[in-house]
C-alpha cells in the first residue's frame, strides 16, 4: 500500500508542478468550450441542445491531449524499469497510475464543468446532469486510454497512435454518457439507463485496462 | 548467495549479441563484465534484470529470498537515472524507498553519504550529470537489495565521487551482496572479470 500510495502522489505532484499535464487538459477544454459559441452563433436553443456533446467532447479531447504522458515520461526517463522490476505487482502499479491521472487530470474538468455550462446556456440541472455523467464516465476514458498509452510507450511518436488506438475504444463512454445528459435535460428516455450503462463501462475498464496495459508494458520492454 | 547463468543466449532485433554466456557470482564477489561497445553488457545487465526476455539458457539466484524473484532482489543502475526533473533531491529519493521498500535507511543520512545533503530541496533539474549520478547510487544505499546491477557506474564521477562510491560497493560486498557491473574502467574494487565477444 505504501508503494501504491507513493506512486500515486509522486504522479499528482508532478501533474501539478509547472510543466506537468494537469493545468494544460484544463486551459484545452476551456479553449473548446468558449470557442463553440462563437462558432455556433447566437442561438441560446441550439446552443442548450448541444451543450452536455461539446461539453463532452471537450473533456474527452482534453483527457487524450494529456495520457500520453501517463507512461512515456517515466519510460525515456528509465523509470519504468524499475517499476517493472519492483515488488509491486504491474497491474496495480498501472491502476495507480491511471488513478493518480485521473485526480489530476480529470477531476478538474468536473470542477470546470459549472462554470462552462454557462457559456452554453444550460441550466443547473442540465449542468448537474452533465457533470455527474462525466463524473461516471471520465475514468473509463482514462483506464481505457492507459492502454493505447502502453502499447505507444515502446514506440517512437506515440502520441499520434494514442489517439488512432484510443478513439475507437472511447466511442461507447460519448455515447452514453451524452445519452444520459440528453435524457436527463430533455427526456424522452430515462436517465438511469444509459447512465447505468456509462458506470458499467467504468467498471469494465477498472479492470481490463490495468491488465491489459501492465501485458502490453511486459510485451514491450527492450 | 549465489547468481549463475548458464548458456545465456540474447537476440535483439533479429541478431545475436551472445550466446552460450556462462557466469557465477558468489555473495561477497564482484563480476566486472567488459567487452567493446556494442558486444551486449547493457543487454545482458537488462537480462538479468528481468527487463529483457533471454533467447536460451537460464540465469538463477540460489539462495536469495524464496519468496521474491530476482528482480525484485535486484538494484539496477542504468544509463537513464530514473530521476523527475520536476522533483526536488529529497522528493525524488523517497519515492523511489517508499516505492520500493522492503529494509529501508534514512533518506537524508544516504543524501550525506553521496554527498547531496547541501541540496536536498534543488529541484534534480538543476543537478549537474555528476549529482545526478550521485543521487541514484543514494537510491541503492536507501533501500537494502543483495544484488547490484550496474550499468556504467562511475560514469560522469569525479575522482572524489569514484573513492566514495568505491567504498559504498565494499561496504555492499561485506555485507554479503553481489554486484554484477559493466564497465571500460577500473571498478575500484577487486572483481572477476567476465569478457563478452572475445578480445577487441
Amino acid at each position: 500500500m505504501t508503494a501504491l500510495s507513493a506512486l500515486i502522489r509522486r504522479d499528482i505532484r508532478i501533474a501539478l508542478r509547472i510543466g506537468g499535464g494537469a493545468l494544460i487538459g484544463v486551459l484545452f477544454f476551456l479553449t473548446v468550450v468558449v470557442l463553440m459559441p462563437f462558432a455556433v452563433g447566437p442561438d441560446l436553443a441550439l446552443l442548450a441542445r448541444l451543450g452536455p456533446a461539446i461539453l463532452w467532447l471537450g473533456a474527452l479531447l482534453a483527457s487524450l491531449l494529456t495520457l500520453d504522458r501517463l507512461f512515456m515520461a517515466d519510460h525515456e526517463d528509465g523509470s519504468l524499469d524499475l517499476v517493472v522490476m519492483s515488488r509491486t505487482p504491474l497491474e496495480l502499479a498501472c491502476a495507480a497510475k491511471a488513478l493518480a491521472h485521473w485526480l489530476a487530470a480529470g477531476l478538474p474538468l468536473i470542477i470546470a464543468t459549472p462554470v462552462l455550462g454557462l457559456l452554453l446556456n444550460l441550466d443547473m440541472v442540465a449542468t448537474a446532469a452533465v457533470a455527474l455523467t462525466l463524473l461516471a464516465g471520465t475514468p473509463a476514458l482514462t483506464f481505457t486510454g492507459m492502454i493505447g498509452a502502453a502499447l505507444a510507450v515502446t514506440l517512437q511518436r506515440g502520441g499520434l497512435l494514442l489517439a488512432v488506438l484510443v478513439l475507437p475504444l472511447s466511442i461507447p463512454v460519448l455515447i452514453f454518457g451524452v445519452a444520459a445528459s440528453q435524457a436527463a435535460i430533455s427526456g424522452p428516455t430515462s436517465f438511469g439507463a444509459p447512465f447505468s450503462i456509462l458506470c458499467a463501462l467504468s467498471l469494465v475498464s477498472f479492470v481490463v485496462g490495468p491488465f491489459a496495459a501492465a501485458a502490453s508494458l511486459r510485451q514491450g520492454l527492450d | 548467495m549465489q547468481l549463475r547463468g548458464r548458456d545465456v543466449r540474447c537476440v535483439r532485433g533479429g541478431r545475436e549479441v551472445f550466446s552460450g554466456l556462462a557466469f557465477e557470482v558468489a555473495g561477497g564477489e564482484a563480476l566486472a563484465v567488459t567487452g567493446r561497445n556494442g558486444s551486449g553488457k547493457t543487454s545482458l545487465l537488462r537480462l538479468i534484470a528481468g527487463l529483457l526476455v533471454s533467447a536460451g539458457g537460464s540465469v538463477a539466484l540460489d539462495g536469495g529470498d524464496a519468496e521474491l524473484t530476482l528482480p525484485e532482489q535486484a538494484h539496477y543502475l542504468g544509463h537513464r537515472d530514473a530521476l523527475k526533473p520536476a522533483l526536488s533531491v529529497s522528493e525524488n529519493l523517497g519515492f523511489w524507498r517508499d516505492f520500493l521498500g522492503g529494509e529501508v535507511t534514512d533518506a537524508s543520512d544516504c543524501l550525506a553519504v553521496v554527498g547531496l545533503s547541501h541540496a536536498t530541496h534543488l529541484p534534480a533539474a538543476y543537478l549537474s550529470a555528476g549529482q545526478r549520478r550521485r543521487l541514484s547510487l543514494a537510491r541503492l544505499l536507501a533501500v537494502r537489495r543483495p544484488v547490484w546491477l550496474l550499468d556504467e557506474p562511475t560514469a560522469a564521477l569525479d575522482v572524489a565521487g569514484q573513492a566514495m562510491f568505491a567504498s559504498l560497493m565494499r561496504d555492499h560486498l561485506g555485507r554479503g551482496g553481489l554486484i554484477v557491473a559493466a564497465t571500460h574502467g577500473p571498478l575500484g574494487v577487486d572483481a572477476r572479470e567476465l569478457r563478452i565477444g572475445g578480445a577487441s
